[in-house]
C-alpha cells in the first residue's frame, strides 16, 4: 500500500514535469523563438488553454504527499521554507504574466510581460531543479525530523549543504536546459510559419547541449549518491524506466532532424518521465534522504497516514485520475491541429 | 516576547492575510460562476443581452480566477512550510479534502476555463453552456473540499489517534459529511452568491446611472437583485441559524465570546451592540434584548447559555474584542444586505428601478460591502476557533514549524504584502476597464 501510493506520487510529479516542463519550456525559449507580438501571441495561444491545468498536477500531487506522507510533506516544505516562497513568488508572477499580457495592446505592457514570463519560466525551471538536486544530494535532517537549510552555504555539497550547491545548481541548469528543450519540441509541434521553423533550428543545438548535461549530471550524482544507482541496479523492474529515458535522449534529436515532430515531442516527454522514474526507483523507500547520516532520512513508512486513509484514497484518487485523464484528452483533442499566426487574434 | 511566540504572531499573521486575501477572489468566482449559468441559460431561450451580460461575466471571471488561482497555490504549500507540526499532526485527515480538492476540482476547473474563455464559437451555443456548468460544478466542488478541511478544524470527527501520536482517518464518510461542514458550506455558498449578486446589480446599477449598455444593464439588476435576496435570506435562515446552533453545542465558549456573554444564566440576553471589556468581564454600554440569545442557540427563551465565567480561562478564544466586532459586523451588514434587496427587488417588481436614482446608487456603493462582510464572517470562524488549532486535538501555538524565525515569516509577509499589493491594482485597473468597455466590446483581448 505504502510502495502504491509512492508510486502514485512519483508518477504524478513526472506528469507534472512533461506537461508544465512544455509550457516552462515556452517560456524559456518564446522571446528567441518568437519576435513579433503575432508571434507571441501564437506561443501564448498554443499554451493558453492548458498552462493551468498542467500546473494543477503539482498542486495535485503536493496535496496528495499532504495525505498519504504528512511527515515527509512536513519536514520538506519547512525545511525548504525560503527557496519554496521564492518558487511561489515565481509562480504567481509567471500566472499573472501569463493571463494578463495580452488585455492591453501598449507597446510597454506586453514586452514587460513578456520578459516576467520567460524570467520566471528561466529561474523557476532551475529553482525546481535545484529542489529535485536536494532530494538527490539529501538535507541536514539531523533525527528530530525538522531541518532548516540555508539557501547556499559553501557551494559544495557536505553534510551541512545549503539550498544551491555546484550539484544542486547543475541539476537545476540540467533541468532548464531541458525543459527548454521540450519546449521547442511542443511549439514546434502545435505551431506554424516562423515560429516552428526557429524551433526546429534550435531544437537540434540543445539537444546536443542536454545529452552532454545528461552524462554529467549522471556522473556528479554517482558521486553524490552512489546508493542511486546500486538501487536501481538491484532493483529489475525498474531498468525499463532507465531505458525509457535513454531511448527518449536519442530517439527525440533524431526526430527533430527527421521532422516527425510529434515524435520528437513524445521523445523528450520520455526522456523527461524515464529519468524521473528511473530517479524515483532509485530512491525508495526514502523520501527525503539526510546528508548526515542514513538513518534519519525521512522515508515512506515512517511518514504515512494510517491505512484506512490509505485504502480509501485508493478508491478516489483512481476515481479521479480516470476523470482527469478524460479532460486532458477531451482537451487536447478539442485544440488539435496547429495554432497559425491569424488564428492567434482569438483569446491569447 | 519570547522568540517562538514572536514566530507564533508571523506565522497566524501571514497565513491569516494571504488566505483573506485570497478569499477575496473565489467568493466572487463561485457565486457568479452560478449567475453564469443563468445568463447562459436565458441566453440559451434565446435572450440575447443575456449572453452579453454572460460574455462580459465571463471576462471578469477570467481576470478574478486568475488571481484567485495564484493566490490560492501558496496557501497549499503553507500548511507544510509554516504549519509543519500540524501537518505532522493531522496531515492524514485533512490532507485528504485537500488532495482531493486538487484532483477532483482543480483539474475540472482548469480544463473548461480555457474552454469557457475561448471556446464559445468552437463548441456552439450548447456546448458552451455545458462548459459554464462545468465550471460552476468545479468551483462549487473544490469549495466544499475545503469547508470540510476547516470543518474538520472546528469540529473533529471521524477520526482516529495513530500509534505515532498522529490523526488518521478512521471514517472517510463522517469526515467527508461531517454536520459542521454541510451547514458550514450551505452559509458560505450563499454568501458567495450574495458577493457576486451585489457585484452584477452593482454594474447594472452603475451603467444605469451612466445612461450606458441599458438593455444589459436591466438583466443585470434584475438578476442581481433577485439572486442577492434569496441568499441573502438564507444566510440568515437557515444556515446562519443552524451554524448558531451547532456553536452552542460544540464550542460554547466561541459563542460567549462572539455574543460578549461573560455570566452563566437562562433567559440569557442578546447584545445588538456593546463594547466588551475583556478585563473586568463585561460588555459596556450594551443594548440588550432579552432571552432571545437562549432562544438563538437552544430554540426555547428559557435555556441556560453558558458564560465565559464558567469557561476555563485557557480555553477562551485569545482575541475576543477582534471576534465581537467581526461578528457584529458580519450580522450588521447581513441585515442591511436583505433591507436594500428587499427595497430593491420591490422596486423591480414594480418596474420602478431603473428610474430610482437613490437606490441605483445603493446598489452600485454596496459592492464592497458583502466582501467586508465575508471576511469578518472568516474572521469569526478562524478567531473563534482559536485557541484551538484542530478544536480540542491541537493548540494554535504547538502547531507552527519549529525551524522557521520570526525573521523569516516577516521577511515573507512583506514579500506577500508587495506583491499582492501590485496583483490588487492590475485586478481594479483590469476590471475597471472592461466595466468601462461595456458588455458589447469585442474579444477579452485586443
Amino acid at each position: 500500500m505504502i510502495a502504491l501510493w509512492y508510486a502514485n506520487i512519483a508518477a504524478m510529479l513526472a506528469v507534472y514535469v512533461v506537461l508544465d516542463g512544455f509550457d516552462f519550456g515556452a517560456g524559456i525559449v518564446h522571446l528567441f523563438v518568437a519576435r513579433t507580438d503575432a508571434e507571441r501571441r501564437q506561443v501564448l495561444a498554443a499554451i493558453g488553454p492548458v498552462w493551468d491545468g498542467n500546473e494543477v498536477w503539482l498542486i495535485a500531487a503536493g496535496g496528495t504527499l499532504f495525505f498519504a506522507f504528512p511527515g515527509a510533506y512536513a519536514a520538506a516544505f519547512s525545511g525548504f521554507y525560503l527557496p519554496l516562497m521564492l518558487v511561489l513568488w515565481l509562480l504567481i508572477l509567471r500566472g499573472t504574466s501569463i493571463e494578463f499580457r495580452s488585455h492591453l495592446a501598449n507597446p510597454l505592457w506586453r514586452p514587460f510581460w513578456d520578459a516576467v514570463f520567460a524570467l520566471a519560466s528561466l529561474f523557476l525551471a532551475v529553482v525546481l531543479g535545484a529542489a529535485l538536486g536536494n532530494v538527490l544530494r539529501g538535507v541536514g535532517l539531523d533525527g528530530t525530523g525538522s531541518f532548516s537549510t540555508p539557501l547556499f552555504s559553501n557551494l559544495r555539497p557536505g553534510q551541512r549543504p545549503g539550498v544551491l550547491d555546484w550539484y544542486t545548481l547543475g541539476v537545476g541548469v540540467f533541468t532548464a536546459a531541458s525543459l527548454a528543450a521540450h519546449g521547442l519540441g511542443y511549439l514546434r509541434w502545435k505551431t506554424s510559419g516562423a515560429v516552428q521553423q526557429r524551433c526546429a533550428r534550435a531544437a537540434a543545438a540543445l539537444w546536443t547541449l542536454v545529452a552532454i548535461l545528461f552524462v554529467v549530471g549522471t556522473v556528479a550524482t554517482a558521486r553524490v549518491r552512489p546508493e542511486l544507482f546500486s538501487s536501481i541496479a538491484a532493483r529489475p523492474w525498474s531498468w525499463p524506466f532507465v531505458l525509457i529515458a535513454v531511448s527518449g535522449l536519442v530517439a527525440a534529436p533524431i526526430a527533430h532532424r527527421r521532422g516527425a515532430e510529434l515524435a520528437a515531442f513524445l521523445g523528450s516527454a520520455a526522456f523527461l518521465a524515464g529519468t524521473l522514474a528511473a530517479t524515483a526507483a532509485g530512491l525508495y523507500p526514502v523520501l527525503l534522504p539526510s546528508a548526515i547520516d542514513p538513518g534519519f532520512s525521512v522515508d515512506a513508512e515512517a511518514s504515512a497516514t494510517g491505512e484506512h486513509g490509505l485504502a480509501v484514497g485508493v478508491v478516489w484518487w483512481t476515481s479521479a485520475i480516470v476523470l482527469a485523464i478524460a479532460y486532458f484528452a477531451y482537451l487536447f483533442r478539442s485544440l488539435r491541429g496547429k495554432v497559425a499566426e491569424p488564428e492567434a487574434r482569438e483569446g491569447y | 516576547m519570547s522568540s517562538a511566540a514572536d514566530a507564533l504572531f508571523w506565522h497566524r499573521f501571514q497565513f491569516g492575510f494571504t488566505v483573506t486575501y485570497h478569499y477575496l477572489f473565489p467568493q466572487l468566482t463561485m457565486g457568479l460562476a452560478l449567475l453564469i449559468v443563468v445568463f447562459k441559460r436565458a441566453a440559451l431561450r434565446g435572450d440575447d443581452r443575456a449572453g452579453d451580460a454572460a460574455r462580459f461575466w465571463g471576462r471578469i471571471f477570467g481576470i478574478n480566477f486568475a488571481i484567485g488561482v495564484v493566490t490560492g497555490i501558496p496557501l497549499e504549500f503553507q500548511f507544510g512550510t509554516n504549519w509543519s507540526r500540524f501537518s505532522q499532526f493531522a496531515g492524514g485527515v485533512i490532507g485528504t479534502t485537500l488532495a482531493m480538492e486538487g484532483v477532483f476540482a482543480f483539474f475540472l476547473e482548469s480544463t473548461f476555463l480555457g474552454l469557457f474563455l475561448f471556446g464559445e464559437k468552437r463548441l456552439g451555443p450548447r456546448g458552451h453552456f455545458a462548459a459554464a456548468l462545468a465550471l460552476f460544478f468545479g468551483s462549487w466542488l473544490s469549495g466544499y473540499f475545503i469547508i470540510a478541511s476547516n470543518a474538520f478544524m472546528q469540529y473533529p470527527v471521524g477520526y482516529a489517534v495513530g500509534a505515532n501520536g498522529r490523526l488518521e482517518l478512521s471514517s472517510f464518510w463522517s469526515f467527508l459529511f461531517n454536520p459542521w461542514a454541510l451547514w458550514e458550506y450551505a452559509h458560505n455558498m450563499s454568501a458567495s452568491v450574495v458577493t457576486a449578486a451585489f457585484a452584477v446589480a452593482g454594474v447594472g446599477a452603475y451603467w444605469t446611472l451612466s445612461g450606458e449598455h441599458r438593455e444589459t444593464a436591466a438583466i443585470n439588476l434584475k438578476v442581481g437583485v433577485i439572486a442577492g435576496l434569496v441568499a441573502s435570506v438564507l444566510q440568515i435562515f437557515p444556515t446562519g441559524d443552524a451554524q448558531g446552533k451547532l456553536l452552542a453545542q460544540a464550542q460554547p465558549a466561541t459563542l460567549a465570546a462572539m455574543e460578549g456573554a461573560f455570566k452563566s444564566e437562562p433567559r440569557a440576553p442578546i447584545a445588538i451592540i456593546g463594547q466588551p471589556d475583556v478585563e473586568h468581564h463585561r460588555l459596556e454600554n450594551p443594548i440588550y434584548v432579552p432571552a432571545i440569545l437562549s432562544f438563538l442557540a437552544y430554540g426555547h427563551f428559557s435555556a441556560p447559555v453558558r458564560g465565559l465565567d464558567d469557561i476555563p480561562r485557557d480555553e477562551w478564544p485569545d482575541n475576543i474584542e477582534l471576534l465581537y466586532y467581526a461578528y457584529h459586523v458580519m450580522v450588521g451588514l447581513g441585515s442591511l444586505f436583505v433591507a436594500l434587496l428587499a427595497i430593491a427587488a420591490f422596486l423591480l417588481w414594480r418596474t420602478s428601478l431603473t428610474r430610482t436614482r437613490w437606490a441605483l446608487w445603493a446598489l452600485m456603493l454596496a459592492v464592497p460591502f458583502p466582501y467586508i462582510a465575508t471576511t469578518a464572517g472568516w474572521l469569526t470562524a478562524e478567531l473563534g476557533r482559536q485557541p484551538w488549532l484542530v478544536h480540542g486535538l491541537m493548540r494554535t501555538s504547538a502547531g507552527t514549524s519549529p525551524l522557521v524565525s520570526a525573521g523569516d515569516t516577516l521577511f515573507t509577509t512583506l514579500g506577500f504584502s508587495g506583491l499582492y499589493l501590485v496583483l490588487g491594482i492590475l485586478f481594479l485597473f483590469l476590471v475597471g476597464r472592461e466595466i468601462a468597455r461595456g458588455p458589447r466590446a469585442q474579444g477579452g483581448h485586443e
